[in-house]
């Protein structure tokens, strides 16, 4: 009993020993703060990654994909049994993206993947990434009217209504720029007659390429895509091939097939003049984009095909929101030739597998493995935290790298408590003389020393604990705060695409770490206080 | 052994040491004390009397030599047993009175009962524990500062209190080293007073050590150390004790 009212005295008597606890409760502090930082990133991490792969990814290697599909999942839903939730078949194919601005093209490599929009949304959290609201509920590749991305100010308009006043504006442009044309070709035509001759021949043989072009493919929108492609040659005969092809196509009406962006394949962000953070878009929903890919045929030849952009794909990681672009399955399919002629099955080159929660997935990725050997079968079969191995390890690393520094920061504060605890003893000297005089034992003593370093630690962890807290739940305020003070951007909206710090408290970690910090007070107040109970009573009494 | 005897000590030897050479402070010392008396030590500084002091109350232990409490060796039995004989025996009170200086004069009596229990059967008995302590500081006249810490006491007061811890756990025998070494002449007397109406009125024994002749004259029966060794003086007989008595 003594020893617990001596120590509460102490506690309250002594501040040095606070002192030397603070930087116990600073360490404590900064460690809640940094894991629950870190776990705040990874879980956000996590979502992102798993936010476009299933739970289990089966890629087949070839070109022309995995013929029958639906054997495939039937031999699937054998081997997983009521594990499996939900599953969905796409064709993941290389492609090269076109997007005309400024009478230029550019380019960008993304990977375009076919997905079948009724079950792509059972597997991975693809239509909540999508800016369109309505989209976000069930997935369409029809262009909508507009009202994309609500709640962002700056986006700009887009949807039918921005593409029928782009339509106006390109088609009044061109009828100026041919009038223009014509009105030079005339004064063309006065100064020389030999031009003329050149320049009406020039033409026809430039036009011929676009219309056997568009012969080459079966859709009627590699027709209208065959002009844009031929900007370079004659303007005049470019207006006559565009209002040829406008008769069967009216993009004010129509659309070609739909296509979902990454946002990164078609924007740039940056920082404007007064370091505020600028979207530059350089497709939007609406505009009509290009994108090149090969054939799944034996010889293999480029497709290419028009896309109209029916909404944008923003994730938050930066490596999906730049590679992918997605577009209907059945469509892509079509474009590729990865239908079978006499059966009609459609191949695939990818299967995605949801799981049930809790799911060993790494267990049901090794029997799929021994089904579909890769001897036999040019599969590769793998867990989305396969795919993602290296970036979740490094995060885990650094996660359990910081944990050990700041403990051994808390070890190091150990130390001050050690030292501050054998001043104490010193100064106590008198009065463990006089407990032993009045019948304490030896471990009595030792006992008053302990409870007082495993109640400093107490204190110490415990305001650690509430500050670290305090910090994690107020942590967008003090970024704020600090980015007003250095002028540095703490979370730069440019490199993460996060608008806040994300943060998530694991009441374990807060355990260990005041089960860890209290340890490390205890074991440093040991030494002292088997001073303390060592120490000669008569010696002690006498110590002046 | 006499039963009549409450400590005994059978040729103690004690010495110290200094850079190599060997201080004897007590040279095969003979010492027994009555029950129900005051006895007194007297000697002067350096002649061994806190060094003795030590050993009788088994916080320290003679180079050869046996100290007999009662009937029981003490000098060489475990360390509970000294405890517990520390703790409940015998009471100690000390020229720096040595009070906890964290500690209100009210749990300063109370410490010796906490450290004689466990916390658990403490805290039973908590309220019993502090009636005692109350009762014990209004013994010595000090219930009044009960809550004050012994900052903010004076010398006599603070050796009060002192004197009211080491009666908490009822024992049978006081040993003071030097009780009223440090306070002057006015207030030494009335701590002397109070010692020996505990004495007289509760039968107490107590063995006190002074320098002091005049506080030893107070006392039943005196005995003067010298060269560590112990002088029954005959010359200082003391009477007025022995009518007061109250028969044990």
């Amino acid at each position: 009993m003594y020893r617990w009212l001596l120590c509460f005295r102490y506690l309250r008597t002594r501040y040095i020993a606070l002192a030397s606890i603070i930087s116990v409760t600073l360490g404590v502090a900064t460690l809640i703060v940094v894991n629950s930082v870190m776990a705040g990133f990874s879980a956000e991490m996590h979502d992102r990654l798993h936010g476009v792969a299933g739970d289990i990814m089966i890629e087949c290697q070839a070109s022309g994909g995995m013929p029958d599909p639906d054997a495939h999942l039937a031999e699937i839903r054998r081997i997983c049994g009521k594990d499996l939730v939900g599953f969905t078949a796409s064709v993941h194919v290389p492609a090269m993206l076109g997007i005309e601005y400024n009478g230029q093209l550019i380019t960008g490599h993304v990977n375009l993947v076919g997905l079948d929009p009724k079950t792509f949304d059972q597997v991975s959290q693809f239509g909540r990434h999508l800016l369109h609201p309505e989209n976000q509920e069930q997935v369409s590749f029809d262009l909508r009217e507009g009202g994309y991305a609500p709640e962002r100010v700056q986006f700009p308009p887009a949807g039918w209504s921005y593409r029928r006043v782009k339509v106006e504006y390109e088609r009044a442009l061109a009828a100026e720029q041919a009038r223009i044309d014509a009105m030079r070709a005339r004064t063309d035509t006065e100064s020389t007659t030999v031009s003329e001759t050149f320049e009406s021949a020039g033409p026809s043989v430039n036009f011929g390429p676009t219309v056997n072009f568009g012969s080459s493919n079966t859709t009627e929108t590699d027709t209208a895509s065959g002009p844009s492609v031929g900007i370079g040659p004659g303007s005049e005969l470019f207006a006559d091939g565009e209002t040829a092809t406008a008769q069967k196509f009216d993009p004010k009406t129509e659309q070609f097939p739909g296509i979902i962006l990454g946002i990164a394949t078609c924007s740039v962000r940056h920082r404007d003049a007064n370091n505020q953070v600028q979207d530059f878009y350089y497709g939007l929903p609406g505009d009509d984009v290009r994108m090149m890919f090969p054939n799944a045929a034996e010889n293999t030849k480029v497709v290419n095909q028009k896309f109209t952009v029916v909404d944008l794909y923003e994730s938050g990681m930066s490596e999906y929101d730049g590679s992918f672009a997605f577009c209907r399955l059945d469509q892509l399919q079509e474009f590729r030739g990865m239908i079978d002629p006499q059966s009609g099955t459609r191949s695939v080159t990818t299967i995605q597998l949801k799981m049930a929660e809790g799911t060993n997935l790494a267990a049901v990725r090794d029997t799929l493995r021994r089904r579909f050997p890769p001897q036999q079968y040019a599969y590769n079969i793998q867990t989305w935290r396969d795919m993602q191995g290296p970036l979740l390890a490094a995060v885990r690393l650094e996660t359990m790298i910081l944990n050990i520094l700041l403990f051994l920061i808390i070890a190091v504060a150990g130390f001050g408590i050690l030292a501050t605890f054998f001043m104490i003893v010193v100064e106590k000297t008198r009065d463990i003389g006089t407990l032993k005089a009045l019948g304490a034992s030896g471990k009595g003593v030792m006992s008053i020393f302990l409870s007082y370093g495993l109640l400093l630690g107490f204190v110490g962890s415990g305001a650690g604990l509430l500050g670290g807290l305090l910090f994690v739940s107020n942590i967008n305020e003090i970024a704020s705060v600090i980015e007003k003070i250095t002028g540095q951007e703490v979370f730069d909206p440019t490199v993460y695409y996060f608008s806040e710090i994300p943060t998530i408290v694991h009441p374990w970690t807060l355990a260990w770490v005041m089960a860890g910090a209290v340890t490390i007070a205890v074991i440093a107040s040991v030494l002292p206080a088997m001073r303390a109970a060592r120490m000669n009573p008569v010696r002690a009494l006498r110590f002046e | 052994m006499n039963d009549e005897i409450i400590l005994s000590a059978r040729g103690l030897h004690k010495s110290f040491h200094k850079d190599r050479n060997e201080v004897p402070v007590l040279r095969g010392l003979d010492l027994e004390v009555t029950p129900g008396v005051v006895t007194a030590l007297v000697g002067r500084s350096g002649s061994g009397k806190s060094t003795l002091m030590h050993l009788l109350a088994s916080l320290d232990q003679p180079d050869r030599g046996e100290i007999y409490f009662g009937n029981e060796r003490i000098d060489n039995a475990s360390r509970p047993r000294r405890d517990f004989y520390r703790n409940r025996e015998i009471g100690i009170i000390f020229q720096f009175y040595h009070l906890l200086p964290e500690l209100s004069a009210v749990e300063n009596v109370l410490a010796p009962m906490m450290i004689g229990q466990s916390a658990w059967s403490y805290f039973r008995h908590r309220k019993e524990a502090r009636l005692r302590a109350e009762a014990m500081l209004d013994r010595v006249g000090l219930l009044h500062r009960a809550t004050h810490r012994p900052a903010e006491m004076s010398g006599g007061e603070m050796q009060r209190a002192a004197i009211a811890r080491a009666l908490m756990t009822d024992p049978r025998l006081l040993l003071a080293d030097e009780p009223t070494g440090n306070l002057d002449t006015e207030t030494g007397l009335d701590i002397l007073k109070l010692l020996t109406e505990l004495n007289q009125l509760d039968g107490l024994s107590i063995l006190m050590i002074t320098h002091d002749d005049s506080i030893a004259a107070g006392a039943d029966v005196c005995h003067r150390m010298q060269d560590g060794q112990l002088q029954i003086n005959p010359a200082q007989p003391n009477f007025q004790v022995a009518d007061n008595r109250i028969p044990a």
